[in-house]
């Protein structure tokens, strides 16, 4: 009962508390870029939170069966880059052949996932940052994708909003939008210390 | 001033093409390191080392590069450059590894750098890529230092970590959080568009125009929201 309620504590702070865009920095070209329309929020986020769960899938036991074993760690950046982009292609190739109509909705964002640093990101902080375990991993995966389809769903209704209101011509465009993602954010941190409470 | 004048090229990174401010690359490293005086300067020049090196090796190799496997090489140059810095900045400066911690790793998928590889690198002669290398390098240490200063100043009340008095006592400490980061760097981008009175060219939206992964998505959600507002 232990282990299930430290990966839900796992799981709620990398959602809400630890928020891989808003709290972290991490993704914010497809934040600011993709989040102008619902539907594409959703699209991206849930390939960022599927290409994230597979990536730590595979890099975890790379680490820790390949590199910590021939002592290769100073490798890190450049395996998991490598992977990550052949995760990408391998993972639209496979929804093309088996999952058509995923593929056709999810297919645009998938390429411009291997650029994204929060999936680099996620798959550097399972190993340095937390030292999880495999199973803590894929779920601390888990939360920050979901974390993030939060965070972009969240920002396309706020932006809506912007462009229906009247901006001082400097602040147009991107400054409007990050100020509004500041806002965002700021809602975010208000479930600092919820996680650590909750479960006390 | 002839724009592809060597001058030109060091210069226009610092404000007309600041990376940060006007092409709005790299965004996530600006907001991240931007708290503190110190860890800006350090991951501006880290980044600015890698992109350097990463210039010039991708400009020499650019007759040799196949163009439909472009993208694969430059982030294998690039990851290569920055497992160096990284282990460099591990062994000479240990405090600045624990500051940057995460993100000194993500220099690799910093857009600049892969930006600049193939909007620049890719088709320039050595020389005129490594002084694009130092202007866009200098030009994102500058942004991050005008953030960081901000951010530390009112933020923390201290400036590299040297208090300054009657400031410290009205710290806006939101200003080193999350919140604090996004706001500040909205009001600087209005800032520059403001100084420059327009002449740099102001993304009216964020686009894909000037991202890496353009040449990846054709038909991304980027030309297609164009299309669809044409």
């Amino acid at each position: 009962m232990d282990a299930f309620k430290s990966l839900i504590i796992i799981l709620m702070s990398s959602v809400l508390v630890n928020n891989y865009v808003l709290s972290r920095f991490l993704g914010i070209c497809p934040f600011l870029g993709v989040s102008k329309k619902l539907n594409q929020a959703v699209g991206m986020g849930i390939a960022v939170t599927l290409v994230m769960v597979v990536a730590t899938a595979v890099t975890w036991p790379i680490q820790h069966y390949i590199l910590n074993v021939f002592d290769l760690g100073y490798m890190q950046t450049i395996v998991f880059i490598l992977v990550i982009a052949s995760l990408v292609q391998l993972t639209e190739m496979m929804l093309k052949r088996y999952i058509p109509a995923l593929h056709k909705s999810l297919g645009v964002y998938l390429p411009l996932i291997t650029t994204n640093c929060a999936v680099l990101g996620v798959t550097i902080d399972n190993i340095t940052e937390h030292n999880f375990n495999f199973v803590e991993s894929l779920v601390n995966s888990l939360g920050c994708g979901l974390g993030f389809l939060l965070a972009m769903v969240l920002f396309s209704g706020v932006r809506s909003r912007i462009n229906d209101s009247e901006i001082p011509e400097s602040f147009k465009g991107l400054p409007a939008t990050l100020i509004a993602a500041s806002f965002v954010s700021l809602a975010f941190f208000g479930f600092a210390g919820v996680v650590d409470k909750l479960f006390a | 001033m002839n724009k592809n004048s060597n001058l030109s090229i060091l210069l226009k990174g610092l404000l007309l093409e600041n990376p940060v401010f006007v092409l709005i690359l790299g965004t996530c490293p600006t907001l991240a390191t931007s708290t503190t005086v110190i860890g800006a300067i350090g991951m501006g020049l880290a980044a600015t080392a890698v992109l350097i090196c990463s210039n010039v090796v991708i400009s020499l190799l650019r007759n040799v590069i196949p163009s439909s496997a472009r993208i694969p090489c430059y982030i294998v140059i690039i990851a290569g450059f920055v497992t160096i810095v990284q282990m460099f900045i591990h062994a000479y400066l240990p405090a600045l590894y624990d500051m940057l911690g995460v993100y000194l790793a993500l220099i690799t998928v910093n857009c600049i750098i892969l930006g600049r590889a193939e909007m620049f690198a890719g088709k320039n002669t050595v020389g005129k890529s490594a002084l694009d290398g130092v202007g866009m390098g200098l030009g994102f240490t500058l942004a991050l230092l005008m953030m960081a200063t901000v951010r530390e100043v009112f933020g923390a009340g201290s400036f590299a970590g040297i208090e300054i008095p009657f400031i410290s006592n009205y710290k806006i400490e939101i200003l080193t959080k999350a919140p604090g980061g996004f706001m500040v760097y909205g009001m600087m981008i209005a800032l520059v568009y403001k100084l420059t009175h327009g002449k740099a060219p102001k993304k009216s939206e964020f686009s894909c125009a000037d991202c890496p992964s353009a040449a990846f998505c054709g038909k991304t959600s980027c030309t297609a929201e164009k299309g669809e507002e044409k």
